[in-house]
């Protein structure tokens, strides 16, 4: 899960890295009353899960109390890649003298952690890697050990960090993994970390993702989620626990499991069509799970037909067919429903949807048969 | 032969007494899989349908010679429960349990490699089956029939549809692996690739992957050096939306690989079938076994 960069910093300041003071605001006014508690220069900056706002230009610096509410209501309501932006960070602007980049995250292909440190952070760091692979120093920790001292100071000095700061970065970069395994982060990147005119290391920014598997370690982790912008359709699936995207075809999916999921999209899209959605019911879905799958589809108007794609393992297709004909009754659903089931008790799940009558339900052998039933319903090929 | 599980498994269950643990594992022994003890601690002394129970993983092996081990305990307790089972000697621990913590997954792997010989399957897969001989997981066994093609995946749905295309046509399998889709497998394609490569009774192999991570890429070098067995492919997630990702670590890391495109190509140019159509894989395997 995506932190916002104040959220991020909040996290930051629990260990004890440096952040620069800040208020967070939604509305230019108190923006204005932000930059007047904090005094001097600030920087309002969007609060987006997503990278690239300062391009955007969605980071704007401000003088005075007036400017940083002339800043806000140019950056209350933008579009960043898709995000709205519904708050601005005030912060203290920072006297930089040099802005590094440091980074901790799991390396899959290694399977330990990795530290990525380079003093040429700040600008486009992807493409420094890419330039000059040299500059951006990496190093691998033994998630069983940690990351020691002596790594800590060669990520410092290999990287060729300003030498005076030396002590200070490295013990900056103690505590950024400190929250990267103590809060259960996938992901926890500073660019720009910044050496100050007065020789200190300080957080510029933050992007910190949270590991969702972990939150029971961690109850506080709610109110972040809390804080997050949700499409009404995205937020009604949460709540049902279904895994959820919204997509821009006609054609509704529904399946067990983000793989075969995945894959009927694909298939979708081989036929000619284009999926509405991605909806995983999860492993060992009942009855209930797939009436609230059909009701979640019902909110989305571009929805034309609906393909349900079922390959039982712990589910078991008699209860999803369960599922169908209480949605059927219940709920108004207005679009044909190809239904594919195979696996755990199927024959019965299907035994059970041939003996409904009602007209909306469509049968299909395979997942290609019902790919081409549900696309040819949705309106044929386009 | 097989891979890895087969007529001379001993099964231990951790979890046996848990809901999911007693269906799946019985399950299995229903199979044929020699389910030989369970695992609770503080039900130790009792049994279960004639599976007698210990507190401990290591008083198990040391009564019953169980060489196989499936955990189904709960995420919070299940990286304690897998070292459990390295430490006492297990040779395989078959994960299920989904939602482990990734920083517990990673400390388990480096744990379990740095001290002990086991290896782990998962964790979050659906297990193994070996049709046939032995069944230790969560695989619906119907779909499947005794052959000699071996089938290894991430994702259990999918591994089943592969199954079950293979199976329609009368094509039968060695063993089919579900490797699991978390972040830090304790299994990975290449490690069954080598195995499939290996094993006297495996002629033709399919894999199924995703977008994400670079799995399928390795495999693909691993592939051009060591397996001369065909391989059929299919990745999963060509028209997935991309990953709302806002850090730049992991695009730095992966340099490009991860698209569901880079993996098909991978794969193509080494001499894989790659197929955009997962229902294609049974006539696949059939024109690659002829």
């Amino acid at each position: 899960m995506d932190l916002f960069e104040y959220q991020g910093k909040s996290l930051f300041a629990r260990v004890g890295v440096p952040v620069p003071q800040g208020r967070l605001a939604t509305s230019p006014t108190f923006a204005g009353t932000a930059a007047n508690e904090l005094g001097g220069t600030v920087v309002v900056k969007a609060q987006v899960q997503v990278g690239g706002r300062g391009k955007a230009g969605g980071i704007k610096v401000a003088d005075s109390p007036n400017a940083a509410e002339a800043a806000a209501s140019e950056i209350l309501g933008m579009d960043i890649k898709g995000h709205t932006v519904h708050s601005v960070w005030v912060e203290q602007a920072s006297d930089i003298a040099a802005e590094y980049y440091a980074s901790f995250t799991l390396d899959r292909s290694a399977k330990k952690h990795l530290a990525m440190v380079s003093a040429q952070g700040g600008v486009d760091i992807e493409g420094v890697a890419e330039s000059d692979p040299d500059a951006v120093v990496k190093l691998h920790i033994d998630p069983v050990v940690g990351l020691a001292d002596w790594q800590a100071r060669e990520l410092v000095y290999r990287a060729r960090l300003e030498p005076t700061a030396s002590r200070k970065a490295a013990a900056a970069l103690k505590k950024l993994y400190e929250a990267f395994v103590s809060l259960d982060c996938d992901l926890v990147e500073v660019n720009p970390l910044i050496l100050t005119g007065g020789g200190d290391i300080v957080a510029l920014d933050a992007k910190v993702s949270l590991d969702a598997n972990a939150f029971y370690r961690h109850p506080d982790f709610g109110e972040f989620e809390a804080a997050f912008p949700r499409d009404p359709i995205e937020a009604m699936a949460m709540e049902a626990d279904l895994n959820f995207i919204k997509l821009d075809g006609d054609v509704g999916i529904i399946g067990n499991g983000a793989g075969l999921v995945m894959s009927t999209l694909d298939v979708v899209d081989l036929v000619g069509g284009r999926a509405a959605n991605f909806l995983d019911v999860g492993g060992g879905a009942g009855a209930d799970t797939i009436t609230s799958a059909l009701e979640v589809l019902t909110q989305d108007a571009s929805v034309r037909s609906v393909l349900i794609n079922i390959f039982g393992g712990i589910t078991r297709c008699d209860l999803v067919a369960e599922g169908i004909i209480e949605a059927l009754g219940r709920l108004d659903l207005p679009w044909p429903i190809v239904v594919r089931l195979d696996g755990t008790n199927a024959t019965e799940g299907r035994a059970i949807l041939a003996a409904s009558s009602d007209e909306r339900l469509v049968a299909a052998a395979t997942m290609r048969e019902a790919a081409e039933k549900a696309v040819e319903y949705a309106g044929g090929s386009g | 032969m097989a891979i890895l599980i087969d007529e001379s498994t001993r099964l231990l269950v951790q979890g046996l007494t848990g809901n999911e643990g007693q269906f799946h594992g019985f399950r299995n022994r229903d199979y044929g899989t020699n389910l030989v003890a369970g695992v609770t601690p503080g039900k130790g002394g009792t049994d279960l349908n004639g599976v007698p129970i210990f507190n401990t993983v290591a008083e198990a092996v040391e009564a019953t010679a169980a060489n196989t081990a499936m955990t189904f305990v709960p995420p919070p307790f299940a990286a304690d429960a897998i070292m459990e089972a390295a430490a006492s000697g297990i040779e395989l621990v078959v994960a299920i349990t989904e939602g482990i913590p990734a920083h517990d997954e990673a400390r388990v792997y480096n744990y379990i490699t740095q001290t002990s010989s086991t290896r782990l399957l998962g964790p979050n897969c659906p297990g193994l089956l070996s049709p046939g001989k032995a069944n230790v997981g969560i695989m619906p066994p119907e779909i499947a029939m005794p052959g000699r093609v071996g089938v290894v995946s991430r994702s259990g749905t999918l591994t089943y549809q592969a199954v079950h295309e293979l199976t329609m046509l009368g094509i039968g399998q060695s063993s089919c692996i579900g490797i699991g889709g978390d972040p830090v497998p304790g299994t990975s394609f290449v490690d069954v690739l080598a195995l499939f490569q290996a094993d006297g009774e495996t002629d033709a192999i399919v894999m199924i992957g995703e977008i994400g991570g670079n799995a399928e890429e390795q495999a693909a070098d691993f592939i051009e050096a060591n397996v001369t067995k065909p391989v059929v492919s299919y990745i999963a997630g060509v028209t997935a939306p991309p990953g709302k990702k806002m850090g730049h670590a992991g695009a730095i890391i992966s340099g490009g690989k991860g698209t569901a495109q880079a993996k098909m190509d991978a794969l193509g140019s080494v001499g894989a079938t790659v197929l955009d159509d997962p229902t294609e894989i049974g006539t696949a395997v059939q024109a690659v076994l002829r």
